[in-house]
């Protein structure tokens, strides 16, 4: 039974991980019904840049700094060069331009750092330590406490602020919103500036367990099934649809795994994607949307 | 003499890859009055009104609102501006409730920095009461107080049009543009919205830009009319001089007679 325990929370506390990319996801979709493809490529390009100064002496603070500023600039040259000239059109050609964007920014991270592999140490231990008979480990505990915080954070900014409801006008219905005022576009830099500090947080811990490296730029990939599961529109949804993802693989890796081979834990998501897709295709908290024709 | 035009339209084109929407169109709306644009679909009527709230940019062409010119505008600097509309296809928070939308006309608005915001938090709360007090005004004047906190989703589309037009009075616009406000709607509720936008207009001073389908409607609360036929304006001028213009007749007859017969006017008797 502890095992079971073990497992689980193991497999919890790495489904932050996930839930950390979807939030990315999440945001921009929400603001703009688009699927940011480039959201893989900036956890790269944010992580590249962090690792790459510290490498060069900075201090960690100061690579931060330097990093988040880097993603803003970012932010509000991807909403002035691609995003303006698009606005109210269908959300295919945005989602076009975010693949585009995605190979500009893979391009302009290697030109700018070279393409070797990079350690990344952020000091935390990947120690496991012991609680009431069940091993933890230290790092899964400080990413699990850095996201709760970073939740918090855009929780509070999204539902206290006025740039919040400007976000939740945007998110209902854009030409209403920019009916009554709303400029669209520093809805739009807002969220790409929240979506890329996501992306340098979700970053940082990822290369610190992976390495950062080019295939940071799939973790795309794992964050589908969670936002499928979760809903696209949806921050909590992100966070369970992570925490179930991180849960279940593990769980079916330990379990079943034995019975049908190993290796579960890589196709075991999007498995579970494909029956919520049958079952409730608009996610656990996602918006049921209903064609009328 | 008419005093000088307040908003205008001059030479407009637009086009959408190739295809002409509206053709070298231009017409004046003076300050405080009800201007009505007709026309069989597909004139070019929505484009208009898209150019004047800056959704669309023209081709060619000039608008001047109030003194400046607006041709490069967007949407949202337009609302700022006191230009308020209504959408062919409803554009309401449909999540939000009733009185929440008519909140965002008012709320979403301000400009204030944050920092001017933190300042007033000490009167925030009347401030708030205030604006709920102005916004239930306007849901007790499109009369949807029985609806006030039910969710826009769940309203009947009807219902629905008169939200959205509660919305954008809410604002207080200077210039509102209303895209066949009354679309789908029985005689009764038709009849009900053209009261609202009358009393808007004259008790609110709500200059009006009008796009309607029933003959009758327009007939009977707008100052002027301006006709467009395929992308061109065909007539302009008051109601009845409109309506029996050759050119009018000669396109309404061909595409929608029973828009004449609903104005009470026997086409063919019309024409003799």
């Amino acid at each position: 039974m502890s095992f079971f325990v073990e497992v689980l929370i193991g497999g919890l506390l790495a489904g932050v991980m996930y839930s950390m990319v979807a939030i990315g996801f999440v945001l921009i979709y929400k603001a703009s019904g688009v699927f940011n493809f480039a959201q893989g490529s900036m956890v790269l390009f944010a992580a590249l840049t962090y690792v790459s100064l510290v490498e060069r002496g900075f201090a960690w603070w100061q690579s931060f700094a330097v990093t988040l500023a880097a993603m803003i600039v970012l932010a509000l040259v991807i909403g002035r060069v691609a995003l303006r000239p698009l606005v109210n059109r269908p959300p295919i050609v945005l989602f076009m331009a975010t693949l585009g964007l995605s190979f500009i920014l893979e391009g302009a991270a290697q030109w700018l750092w070279g393409a070797q592999v990079h350690q990344l140490d952020l000091g935390i231990d990947d120690k496991p330590f012991e609680v009431a008979g069940i091993f933890i480990s230290e790092f899964d505990i400080f990413a699990a406490a850095i996201a709760c915080l970073l939740v918090a954070v855009l929780s509070l900014v999204f539902n206290k602020t006025r740039i919040g409801l400007k976000l939740r006008a945007v998110a209902d219905d854009a030409l209403a919103a920019q009916a009554v005022g709303v400029n669209i576009e520093t809805v739009w830099a807002v969220v790409w500036t929240a979506a890329g500090t996501v992306a340098l947080v979700a970053g940082m811990l990822w290369g610190a367990r992976t390495g950062v490296q080019f295939s940071l730029s799939l973790i795309v990939l794992k964050a589908l099934p969670v936002l499928i599961i979760g809903g696209f529109s949806s921050i909590p949804g992100a966070i369970v649809g992570g925490l179930i993802v991180g849960a279940s693989e593990k769980l079916a890796e330990i379990y079943i795994g034995p019975l049908i081979g190993s290796g579960i834990e890589n196709w075991f998501p999007y498995m579970l994607a494909l029956v919520f897709l049958f079952y409730r295709p608009f996610g656990l908290f996602g918006e049921r949307t209903v064609q009328r024709v | 003499m008419s005093p000088p035009p307040w908003l205008s339209l001059d030479g407009i084109s637009i086009s959408f890859g190739g295809v002409k929407a509206v053709t070298n169109v231009s017409f004046h709306v003076h300050r405080g009055e009800i201007l009505s644009v007709i026309g069989p679909n597909g004139a070019g009527k929505s484009s208009l009104i898209n150019v004047i709230n800056g959704i669309y940019r023209a081709q060619t062409g000039r608008v001047t609102f109030d003194g400046r010119a607006i041709d490069r505008i967007t949407p949202h600097e337009a609302a700022h501006l006191g230009i308020g509309r209504t959408f062919q296809n409803l554009a309401l928070f449909k999540g939000m409730s009733v009185v929440e939308n008519v909140l965002t006309g008012r709320n979403l608005k301000m400009r204030s920095s944050f920092l001017a915001h933190a300042l007033r938090a000490l009167s925030a709360r009347q401030e708030e009461a205030r604006q709920r007090e102005k916004a239930h005004q306007m849901i007790e004047f499109l009369g949807l107080q029985r609806y006030r906190e039910t969710p826009v989703r769940q309203l009947a589309y009807g219902l629905q049009k008169r939200v959205e037009l509660a919305r954008a009075l809410a604002a207080e616009p200077r210039l509102l543009l209303l895209d066949e406000p009354m679309a789908g709607m029985n005689t009764a509720e038709k009849h009900e919205m053209s009261r609202v936008i009358v009393e808007a207009n004259r008790k609110l001073g709500t200059t009006i830009v009008l796009i309607e389908h029933d003959m009758g409607v327009v007939m009977d609360i707008s100052d002027r009319v301006v006709v467009l036929d395929y992308g061109k304006k065909i007539a302009d001028g008051e109601p009845l001089e409109v309506r029996d213009s050759p050119a009018v007749v000669a396109a309404y007859l061909g595409l929608a007679p029973e828009g004449f017969a609903s104005a009470g006017v026997v086409p063919g008797g019309q024409l003799q």
